[in-house]
């Protein structure tokens, strides 16, 4: 609690939770694409592979499938790799594995081992590489028991999931939005935890209940600044995970504001918000809301080349300020 | 070893003998023999179970391919891992399972080695180095190279047997897998029992090369082609490949050329073979009828004890569908025990 704390982006967050991770526990190796000397497509692992060795910072082929097996078989006997995908549409390559085996392998032998596995998987549009390279897929994982499917959203809290990602026995899906790769903020020095299965509000309100996921906390943030100018007061939640969803902090929120808005960039329809807002319909806040429940999500297509068409296929700050706006007043 | 030394003091009398009558001491070959006669008798047992309604789901039989099994596996040791297939009964066998524990799970009882969770097609025995059958074809082929990964970094020893099937050899895991355990040199079995059909597709119509083996030489690795149905000849390649991967030269593909006398599963009408070729592998090609015949023949063994030891595996069958029987069944209370390792 008192180590120093300095402000590093998100990436070099991830990068000094995988160097503490791997001076502590011999087991832990990295595993994935261009990784080593190149230092992964998004410069993530950096220069690891100087202080740890190629047996520990290992690039693998272009074989997702063949990987991601790799890393489950690794950690099924005793090591604990965190195996990045290049980007997280590329899952889809390695689906059998995730699903099939990472997810299932403790239930089908009765207890008798456990999949202590990290998959990382740059997520996300707005970086101009269109439908293969910008999705947003946390939901498909998401919706299988088995997995921890979690979606930092600060430099401070990737630290920390990830080294509480390390330490869980059981395999975590890491959803790390490639636009806050670069984003500075505070970061302690040294070994600490973040709880994989706890929301945060990030600001507190009485209004409106934002309920947001990955680089949409940060939007909702700013459309809850534009509408505390016009006299409206929104809280934001950290979802931080999506499996398991931290109900009680969510459904606390919306008994306080009475309304609730689900801001996520995966596509809309039966996403996270649609999680969300069943959540809320079945809960005793139910008979708290004075609104409809709103979802603002990625649009029913994929994410296209052009700059204003790919800001259009997901959810920015004005739709949050006047989704929030219109519930508030009674305007829709 | 000591059947080594054994076999070099009389190497003049022994050295024409195949090679297992030359590395293992009769009480091992016994044994070899007995687990054929137990992976045999539990599929039939289990195929029993079924047919009176005592198993419920779908089993897929290996009998027919008991030396492939037993021969690969004879080299290893406890310690040493496999993964297995969903015809692997005979694997989980093989590596030293417990028949109780395999029947108690078919039956979906607590007692069952995965609790009554997994079934015919999950069965696995992690202690005695079994990680488990697999529902996917090809699936468990890059969890062993991963299983591999872990023995080469923690220098635990141990090698890793991956069986698969030949359907499997058309899956792009095959291939992955295959190049990954060449370029890191890990110590790696790959176990291609070909069966002749992937379900009903031959591997005439499913393969583009004649052999799996043949396969072997894109990942630069030994390709070895054995019958399957000759225990000696599956142990003598398994034993090259295990010492190899000890050593720490990478990994070796065997191919067991052999055959299952029952369908694919047990939805299966048959219709993709002729009732010809099925009688004439279990009539000339049986491989416990062959192994049997050669026990005999180098005078390892006498009929009344091949008799005995038939009998003794038939009892470990009865008191393991017994012991299936009596034990208790799951609660429901306890459904979602294991989905995490540490409950919510």
């Amino acid at each position: 609690m008192n180590a120093p704390v300095r402000e590093i982006s998100y990436s070099q967050a991830i990068q000094e939770a995988m160097a503490i991770a791997m001076e502590s526990d011999e087991r832990v190796i990295l595993m994935g694409e261009d990784i080593g000397v190149y230092g992964g497509a998004f410069q993530v692992t950096g220069d690891l592979i100087d202080r740890f060795g190629p047996d520990r910072v290992m690039d693998t082929p272009i074989s997702e499938l063949g990987g991601a097996g790799v890393a489950v078989g690794a950690a099924v006997t005793g090591l604990r790799p965190i195996f990045e995908f290049q980007f997280s549409d590329f899952a889809a390559l390695a689906m059998e594995q995730i699903v099939n085996q990472a997810a299932k392998m403790r239930y089908m032998l009765g207890g008798a081992v456990s999949v202590p596995l990290v998959m990382r998987f740059p997520a996300g549009s707005g970086t101009g590489a269109a439908a293969q390279h910008s999705q947003s897929l946390e939901a498909w994982l998401g919706h299988v028991p088995g997995l921890k499917v979690i979606q930092p959203a600060t430099p401070h809290d990737v630290k920390g999931m990830l080294l509480a990602a390390v330490a869980d026995p059981d395999p975590v899906m890491i959803f790390e939005h490639k636009l806050l790769y670069k984003m500075k903020g505070p970061v302690p020095e040294g070994h600490y935890t973040v709880p994989l299965n706890k929301a945060e509000v990030r600001r507190e309100g009485h209004d409106v209940s934002i309920v947001a996921t990955s680089i949409m906390v940060h939007k909702a943030l700013e459309a809850a600044e534009v509408l505390a100018g016009e006299g409206v007061s929104a809280e934001v939640i950290d979802l931080r995970s999506i499996r398991p969803i931290d109900q009680e902090t969510v459904i606390a929120s919306v008994k306080k504001t009475s309304r609730l808005i689900c801001v996520y960039e995966g596509v809309k329809t039966l996403g996270v918000g649609a999680e969300i807002s069943a959540m809320i319909a079945e809960s005793e806040a139910f008979d708290y809301l004075d609104a409809p429940i709103l979802r603002l999500g990625g649009s029913e297509t994929p994410i296209p080349y052009n700059p204003e068409l790919e800001k259009a296929a997901v959810p920015q700050v004005p739709e949050i300020v006047d989704a929030a706006r219109g519930l508030v007043r009674g305007v829709r | 070893m000591s059947g080594r030394a054994r076999a070099m003091q009389v190497e003049t009398e022994t050295s024409n003998l195949p090679f297992i009558y030359r590395q293992y001491e009769r009480e091992q070959l016994l044994d070899a023999l007995r687990k054929m006669h137990l992976i045999r008798r539990f599929e039939e047992g289990a195929e029993e179970c079924y047919m009176r309604g005592l198993i419920h789901g779908t089993m897929h039989l290996s009998i027919g391919q008991e030396a492939s099994a037993m021969g690969i596996c004879m080299p290893l040791v406890n310690e040493d891992q496999i993964t297995s297939t969903h015809r692997g009964h005979g694997h989980c066998i093989a590596k030293g399972a417990d028949v109780k524990r395999m029947f108690a799970e078919f039956f979906g009882k607590t007692t069952g080695y995965c609790a009554g969770r997994g079934g015919s097609m999950h069965i696995a025995d992690v202690s005695t180095g079994n990680l488990g059958a697999n529902g996917i074809v090809g699936g468990g082929l890059p969890i062993a190279v991963g299983a591999a990964l872990t023995a080469k970094r923690l220098r635990t020893g141990k090698v890793v047997v991956c069986f698969f099937g030949d359907g499997a050899n058309n899956e792009g895991a095959f291939h992955e897998a295959l190049n990954m355990a060449a370029i890191w040199k890990l110590p790696v079995v790959f176990v291609c029992e070909n069966n002749g059909y992937g379900m009903s597709t031959s591997t005439a119509r499913s393969t583009a090369v004649a052999n799996v083996a043949d396969r072997a030489a894109a990942y630069s690795m030994p390709g070895v082609i054995v019958d399957g149905n000759v225990l000696s000849d599956v142990a003598e390649a398994s034993h090259d490949a295990v010492e190899r991967a000890r050593r720490g030269d990478g990994p070796t593909l065997i191919e067991c050329k052999t055959y299952r006398y029952r369908g694919h599963s047990k939805s299966d009408r048959n219709r993709y073979r002729t009732k010809d070729e099925i009688d004439d592998w279990m009539t000339n090609r049986d491989p416990i009828k062959r192994y049997e015949a050669q026990l005999i023949e180098f005078g390892i063994a006498t009929s009344d004890e091949l008799e005995a030891i038939r009998n003794s595996v038939q009892q470990e069958i009865d008191a393991g569908i017994e012991f299936a029987k009596a034990s208790p069944m799951p609660s429901i209370d306890g459904l979602a025990d294991n989905v995490y390792t540490l409950e919510a």
